[in-house]
């Protein structure tokens, strides 16, 4: 069963660099790093401390809101070192990896047990992590019920990674993940793919969508919106594509394989394209060989260029990124940068840029944000590439004066940040919306929870 | 080592002082900050506020140009001393005579006008410790298209000090807003010298001087200076101009506001490069268009004679209003400012529509002052929160409407 969600609204934004789909097998990384602040909200209850050895999928701490939680280590090693920032935060977890791997047998799952064995073994096994909600993009709280749970099987971020190539010959994985999953919920799995030869696509116990139109039209807010949007009180829960193969392979073999088809992509690649890594590697293990310059001045990013993290030459691959994108930095000064024509960087408008002339080129584009960050002045340029039915600077605005009642009112418990990252992305005034919303939703999830 | 390195090194050493925004609103002309993203977007669209602004002022040129040329031809046109111009290439229109005069006397406005304001802006932004925004940059350029040619410059910057201070910077600066500064200087200027900026004097170069001379006891012909609208609001109208002059512009009136013509042309440059509005500036001319035709109507029903003092303006056919005045001016480059405009598509259609009807419905009822637009506006940038709540309000509407329909 597959219906068409088609928009108009949004942007592509057609980066150099995009991976050439051929897969390798990364450089084994020698340490890993999990950092608790990719499951934001949660609140680290280390339990493997420095020196602990550990097996892949066993705990390196839990929710300390939630004991059965457990977040797992993604290979099998020594806990060397426990970074922590102010006030104790644990920053990051570092394990120096094992020669040979082995993992934590969790046994291979019974498919056909109840939804409260299906919600204990991912919470025991680690890949709780995986299932994000709604409201609030938050990992999920283990007692909500989602009245639906949404996944995008369509990447349409810049450079994003092909998942119909990255997702190949998992079908098995797949399908094992959406048949556990769909017990814990009344509403249905609600797929989007982004063509029918997707690996998602003939997927059973979901209902598939093809989207179709410029970005976002592959974000799961997208979809969500589309389909069946949040109301209050209520709760979706969603989850990456890639991330239901680990999923999968944990209910199929009883491991948990942190294994993962990552891209390497970005203008500053001399040959972008596609690893087989894990969860939490190093990211020296892939950008070097065939790809950035040693001495370069490149930013390098856990994520896609909209929405990933800014990472740094010896950081790790996060917890859900399945792409890695490396961009030159623009800390330069560009004589009459505001007032001469402008042919190499992309606009939405017309005010002597000169991007409309030729839709199809691909663009090199550097981390300079092209002006000072203002006030909102310009109105009607965010509703251009924002396909949502909420009027996002009035959410914002709501947002940065803390009207809680307004935000609700807005459409807050619909929306993540990274819906926001083309509002961002246009934004004359260069505010950084997908941090305002950010603030605004923790502070929701503070005060209303 | 070049001049940008140079203004580096300066700007990093001087990091902590107070003057430095100042400094950097210097710097951040000649160049492009270095400043780069964080997190969130690593990327970011080429445009700023800075080319927003001045894609705003491109559009102004052309206005501020013909400005000059027809001050100059008012001026020599008004004592007899050059033919009237056959069109907009009339020969005795582009001529080297009439834009010294215009220069002479509209540069000195443009100057004044930056001047001051500029200087405002940064005494606010060193106090306030923020950078100096852009949005004075269109303003300062409005401001000499909008007021009578002989104007005095003391005047105009008195009205530029309290146009930005009360206008702009009481509210927060640039995006905070609630009027329109451009249109509260001139309102300003309007209501405390009314006879700078209004009557049938003030519109051409020379002839408020030459009447004071006159009333000195000196034996020289008054030269007129009546706008077509001073001229209709007193049922009459102005020897030899037709509809043609009216659409180039070849008419006395405020500096930068009366060719139609170069309006439209900005109009156009201003939709096409996404900066202006075209909901404001449509809806604002169709909003014009139906109160210029129910006055029409009124007309002609007969319930208002020619007696009466409406009738000039009132018979004027409805499409006049958009050629006669500064309607267009002010739908194009004042009514689109989007920081005291609405901010809805829907709000923007309402906005744009409220402000033709009422400019008509001023010009035709208000005999001290004949021209509404400014009013209308200002009226408009106080309802448009309004105007934009009950839009945003059908939103949250439907997303109540949803929750019930789930509860129930």
């Amino acid at each position: 069963m597959s219906k068409d969600i088609r928009i108009k609204k949004g942007l592509d934004i057609k980066l150099v660099g995009e991976a050439e789909k051929t897969k390798e097998n990364a450089i084994i990384s020698n340490f890993y790093a999990i950092r608790p602040e990719d499951f934001h909200s949660i609140i680290p209850k280390l339990v493997a401390k420095e020196g602990t050895r550990v097996k892949a999928g066993e705990t390196l701490f839990y929710n300390k809101d939630n004991e059965e939680m457990k977040f797992v280590s993604p290979v099998s090693g020594e806990v060397t070192e426990v970074q922590r920032g102010p006030r104790r935060r644990i920053d990051a977890i570092k394990i120096t990896a094992d020669k040979e791997q082995t993992y934590v047998d969790h046994g291979k799952f019974d498919l056909s047990s109840d939804a409260d064995k299906i919600k204990a073994h991912l919470l025991a096994s680690g890949c709780w992590a995986f299932i994000k909600q709604r409201p609030y993009d938050v990992v999920a709280k283990a007692n909500s019920t989602p009245k639906a749970i949404f996944i995008s099987g369509y990447a349409s971020a810049p450079l994003a990674a092909d998942l119909d190539f990255t997702l190949t010959g998992k079908e098995a994985e797949l399908q094992a993940a959406v048949t556990a999953l769909s017990k814990l919920t009344e509403g249905g799995i609600h797929v989007s793919v982004g063509s029918t030869n997707s690996p998602l696509a003939g997927l059973d116990d979901v209902t598939t969508y093809k989207v179709s139109g410029p970005h976002p039209s592959g974000n799961v807010g997208t979809l969500i919106n589309r389909v069946d949007p949040i109301n209050k009180g209520e709760v979706v829960w969603t989850l990456n594509a890639q991330d239901l193969v680990v999923i999968g392979e944990l209910l199929l073999t009883g491991k948990f394989n942190a294994e993962r088809t990552v891209a390497l992509v970005g203008s500053s690649v001399k040959k972008p394209r596609y690893f087989k890594t894990k969860i939490g590697s190093e990211v020296s293990t892939m950008i070097y060989d065939n790809g950035v310059d040693k001495d370069g001045n490149d930013r390098i990013i856990s994520g896609n260029v909209l929405t990933g993290k800014k990472i740094a030459p010896d950081g790790n691959l996060d917890y859900y990124s399945n792409v890695i994108t490396v961009i030159p930095e623009g800390d330069d000064y560009e004589f009459f940068g505001w007032n001469k024509p402008v042919f190499n960087k992309i606009s939405t408008s017309r005010a002597l840029t000169f991007s409309w002339l030729n839709p199809k080129k691909k663009y090199d584009l550097n981390t300079n944000t092209n002006g000072e960050h203002r006030a909102f002045v310009t109105t009607g340029t965010y509703e251009e590439v924002f396909p949502l039915d909420i009027y996002p600077m009035q959410i914002l605005k709501a947002c940065m004066y803390k009207d809680l009642d307004e935000m609700e009112a807005l459409g807050m418990y619909e929306v993540a940040p990274e819906d926001f990252a083309l509002t961002e992305f246009v934004c004359v005034s260069k505010q950084p919306h997908q941090k305002i919303i950010r603030e605004g939703l923790d502070l929701m999830l503070k005060e209303i929870g | 080592m070049g001049l940008k390195q140079n203004l580096h090194n300066f700007k990093e050493k001087n990091k902590d002082k107070k003057w430095l925004p100042g400094f950097n609103a210097l710097f951040t002309f000649l160049y492009m900050p270095n400043e780069t993203t964080h997190n969130g977007t690593h990327i970011k669209a080429a445009d700023d506020l800075k080319r927003t602004m001045n894609t705003v002022i491109m559009a102004l040129v052309p206005c501020l140009v013909f400005g000059m040329f027809n001050a100059g031809y008012q001026h020599y046109l008004a004592q007899g001393l050059i033919d009237s111009a056959d069109g907009f290439l009339g020969a005795s229109f582009w001529t080297i005579d009439n834009l010294i005069i215009g220069a002479w006397t509209v540069l000195p406005l443009v100057v004044v006008s930056y001047g001051v304001g500029l200087a405002v802006e940064f005494v606010f932004a060193i106090i306030k410790g923020h950078e100096v925004e852009e949005g004075y940059l269109v303003t300062g350029m409005l401001v000499p298209l909008i007021v009578p040619v002989d104007i005095p410059l003391w005047m105009l910057a008195v009205a530029v000090i309290f146009g930005v201070v009360i206008g702009k910077e009481v509210f927060g600066g640039t995006g905070m807003n609630i009027l329109n500064p451009a249109l509260t200087i001139r309102a300003f200027l309007f209501f405390a010298y009314p006879t700078w900026m209004s009557g049938d004097k003030v519109w051409v170069h020379g002839a408020v001087e030459r009447d004071q001379a006159i009333a000195a006891g000196q034996n020289l012909d008054a030269i007129s200076g009546e706008t077509l609208l001073g001229a209709y609001a007193q049922n009459s109208s102005l020897a030899g101009i037709d509809y043609w002059d009216m659409f180039w512009g070849i008419i006395p009136g405020s500096v930068g506001e009366t060719s139609k013509f170069l309006i439209i042309i900005g109009a156009l440059f201003l939709i096409f490069t996404k900066i202006g509005s075209w909901r404001i500036m449509l809806s604002t001319v169709i909003g014009a268009l139906v109160m210029g035709l129910i006055f029409n109507g009124v007309v002609d029903a007969g319930w208002i004679g020619e007696a009466s003092k409406f009738y000039g303006l009132m018979s004027v056919p409805f499409w006049q209003h958009l050629i006669i005045g500064s309607i267009l001016f002010g739908a194009v480059y004042m009514a689109t400012d989007p920081v005291t405009a609405a901010q809805t598509n829907k709000g923007k259609w309402i906005y744009g529509f409220l402000i033709g009807f009422i400019s008509i419905m001023i010009r035709v009822f208000n005999p001290a002052y004949p021209e509404g637009v400014f009013l209308a506006i200002l009226l408009m940038n106080v309802f448009a929160p309004t105007i934009d709540h009950y839009v945003v309000q059908g939103n949250v509407k439907k997303r109540m409407k949803r929750l019930k329909v789930k509860t129930a």
